[in-house]
């Protein structure tokens, strides 16, 4: 790309080239970006086309509310439980791994499982909306109960084949 | 972000985190490369996802394209709820009745799949976040500009996965008409989709290559969290994705792929069975119109609205007060149930499928042709219909269907389902049943039938 760049007319008019390219970066790539800003434009008029602050708020704070607390939030969570176990952390994902599962159901299903449509739901399709927190709950439980099994079962394989080489050596998770 | 514009600044381009010391005031927080820890971030991982996601997003931006077509929006503005949409309509084509199933298809892998990328979206935009903090912020003119298309992406790509989300639980949060945010929303997001794909999907191939030839040319290695990929190699470095002082690993990238991979199955195995009645229905626990069917008996199938949320009231559907006015070329006719009973009866065996995701297996229907219907007000061939219900609320209560949907034999005036009456909240007295149409282009409790050329 850079190459391509030097290449170019443009920098042979402009004769501090190099400098100048750097500033502007790749042409191609500005056309590229150009182009699809045209379709964004024309589709994004459109979106707007209503409450205009509050539809760009959502579409901006969709990536903001991401990138600044759902991420950072998740990012610390894990951070927490890493910290928390200490030298147990080989065994962590026994635990991260149903919790992150859970979480995105809850994450997906929040409207449904916290009961935030508990009213239209019903009234719309004819069906109970109020199961769905306790199938979650049962989801987790089962995630967690299964992570818990497959805890036990490695575990026991592994005494069992540190007990057969006899090297009396830790063990060794994964 | 822009890796292979990089090189025409030199000086900016720290060799690792001690040149970014070494520079006068050192960046921190997220800023500084030091602050992201976690080994399983890295090119191999963020490509792995990309190509996931490049597959994935194309298959639900095209899906999502033919459901906005299978609404017909062209033919009546009842059925177009974005007439301002201009060139985004290019492409729109009569919708086809066969195969019947073919809407249940469509959406169902435009709903399923987007639940089932859900974890990909989330980690891969996980796996980049580093970037967002680059220093500087800003390298170059074309740096700027697809900082500016990567929001647009980004946001547009959370925008769309959110008001879906929302919109097949029924809550409608999101500001405005959920067709018009989402149809709208998925052309700004596309448009940052395919340059973003022009400009990544060479990287990550490359990367993915390179890897699977370290792999090679490594043998067998259990050292996976190891090969961090960049390091040697592509022109301009480093694998600026990798963190230059990583946390021990706690987990595999192999193993962090695997957790991407557990959730999406896990998503999609509580998702996918609303597509089917009975036992698979019921796999479908976290979904709405997951789980048990409604009620009992032959009318034991999905509902939409219920007659009580359309504001249908029994008075209204009553054997005395129902009348069915059908007008076309030669006139109007009015007929009560009885009347429409004493028509032709035909049979047919359709699903219902909704912009929702969900869907039924194949009902058995019967009823009156609309052909038969269009034949009593003197259209022989083939001609498009408007159709009105009864029904007080509602983006459709009003709805019309095109010629070749009319002139199908399957398409019918419903009067019973599965050899039973049609139920209230099935549409009682009467309904409409198109092979292959959304949903809500089945009328239900329908008043009044206008053929004719729209």
């Amino acid at each position: 790309m850079t190459r391509f760049v030097r290449s170019t007319r443009f920098t042979r008019y402009s004769r501090p080239g190099p400098r100048c390219a750097a500033v502007l970066g790749s042409p191609p790539r500005i056309l590229l970006l150009l182009c699809s800003f045209a379709l964004c434009g024309y589709a994004g008029v459109r979106l707007l086309d209503g409450d205009r602050l509050l539809i760009a708020l959502w579409f901006v704070g969709a990536a903001v509310l991401h990138d600044l607390v759902l991420l950072p939030l998740h990012a610390a969570a894990d951070r927490a439980l890493v910290k928390g176990a200490g030298r147990r952390r080989g065994r962590i994902n026994h635990v991260r791994v149903p919790a992150a599962l859970s979480g995105l159901l809850l994450l997906v299903w929040f409207p449904l499982i916290t009961g935030r449509v508990s009213e239209r739901y019903p009234g719309a399709t004819g069906l109970s909306a109020g199961s769905y927190a306790t199938r979650w709950l049962i989801l987790t439980a089962v995630l967690f109960a299964g992570s818990a099994v497959l805890f036990a079962v490695r575990s026991r394989g592994r005494r069992r084949r540190r007990e057969r080489v006899g090297d009396g050596r830790p063990p060794v998770d994964d | 972000m822009a890796r292979s514009s990089r090189p025409s600044l030199p000086e900016d381009l720290p060799a690792g985190p001690s040149a970014a010391l070494r520079r006068g005031g050192a960046p921190r927080g997220p800023f500084s490369p030091g602050f992201w820890r976690s080994p399983v971030r890295g090119t191999p991982f963020t490509s792995v996802l990309g190509l996931v996601l490049l597959v994935g997003l194309t298959v639900l931006f095209l899906t999502g394209l033919l459901s906005y077509a299978a609404y017909n929006p062209g033919l009546s503005p009842v059925n177009d709820k974005t007439p301002d949409k201009g060139i985004l309509g290019f492409y729109l084509f009569s919708w086809p009745t066969d195969p019947p199933w073919l809407y249940r298809l469509t959406q169902g892998v435009h709903v399923t799949l987007g639940l089932t990328l859900v974890p990909v979206l989330l980690v891969k935009l996980w796996s980049v976040a580093p970037r967002l903090f680059t220093l500087p912020p800003v390298r170059s003119v074309a740096h700027a500009l697809e900082r500016i298309s990567l929001l647009l992406l980004v946001g547009g790509a959370l925008f769309e996965f959110v008001t879906g989300i929302l919109n097949v639980q029924l809550d409608y949060l999101f500001p405005g008409s959920f067709y018009a945010l989402h149809f709208y929303g998925a052309w700004v997001f596309f448009g940052a989709f395919v340059v973003h794909a022009v400009l990544k999907t060479p990287v990550a191939l490359r990367n993915l290559r390179r890897l699977r030839e370290e792999r090679k040319g490594a043998g067998e290695s259990g050292e996976e969290e190891r090969d961090v990929g960049g390091g040697e190699g592509e022109g301009d470095g480093r694998d600026d994705l990798a963190a230059p002082e990583p946390d021990p690993p706690t987990v595999s990238r192999r193993g962090a792929l695997g957790l991407v991979g557990g959730g999406s199955l896990l998503l999609f195995a509580t998702s996918a069975g609303r597509s089917f009645d009975g036992p698979l229905r019921e796999t479908a626990v976290l979904t709405p119109h997951g789980g048990p069917e409604p009620g009992t008996g032959p009318n034991a199938f999905q509902i939409n609205k219920t007659a009580a949320y359309a504001g249908i009231h029994p008075a209204e559907t009553s054997e005395d007060a129902w009348r069915l006015v059908v007008a076309g070329r030669t006139g109007t006719v009015r007929l009560d149930r009885a009347g429409l009973l004493a028509l032709p009866q035909h049979s047919a065996a359709l699903p219902i499928a909704c912009v929702e995701g969900w869907s039924t297996s194949d009902q058995w229907w019967r009823g009156v042709r609309l052909r038969d219907l269009a034949a009593l007000v003197g259209h022989d061939d083939p001609v498009d219909v408007f159709v009105e219900s009864l029904q007080r609320r509602g983006a459709f209560r009003r709805a019309a269907l095109r010629a070749n949907q009319v002139g199908d034999p399957r398409s019918l005036l419903a009067l019973s389902v599965n050899g039973e009456e049609l139920s209230p909240d099935h549409g009682h007295p009467a309904r409409i049943i198109v092979p292959g149409a959304p949903g809500v282009l089945n009328t239900k409790w329908v008043a009044r039938l206008t053929f004719g050329d729209l």
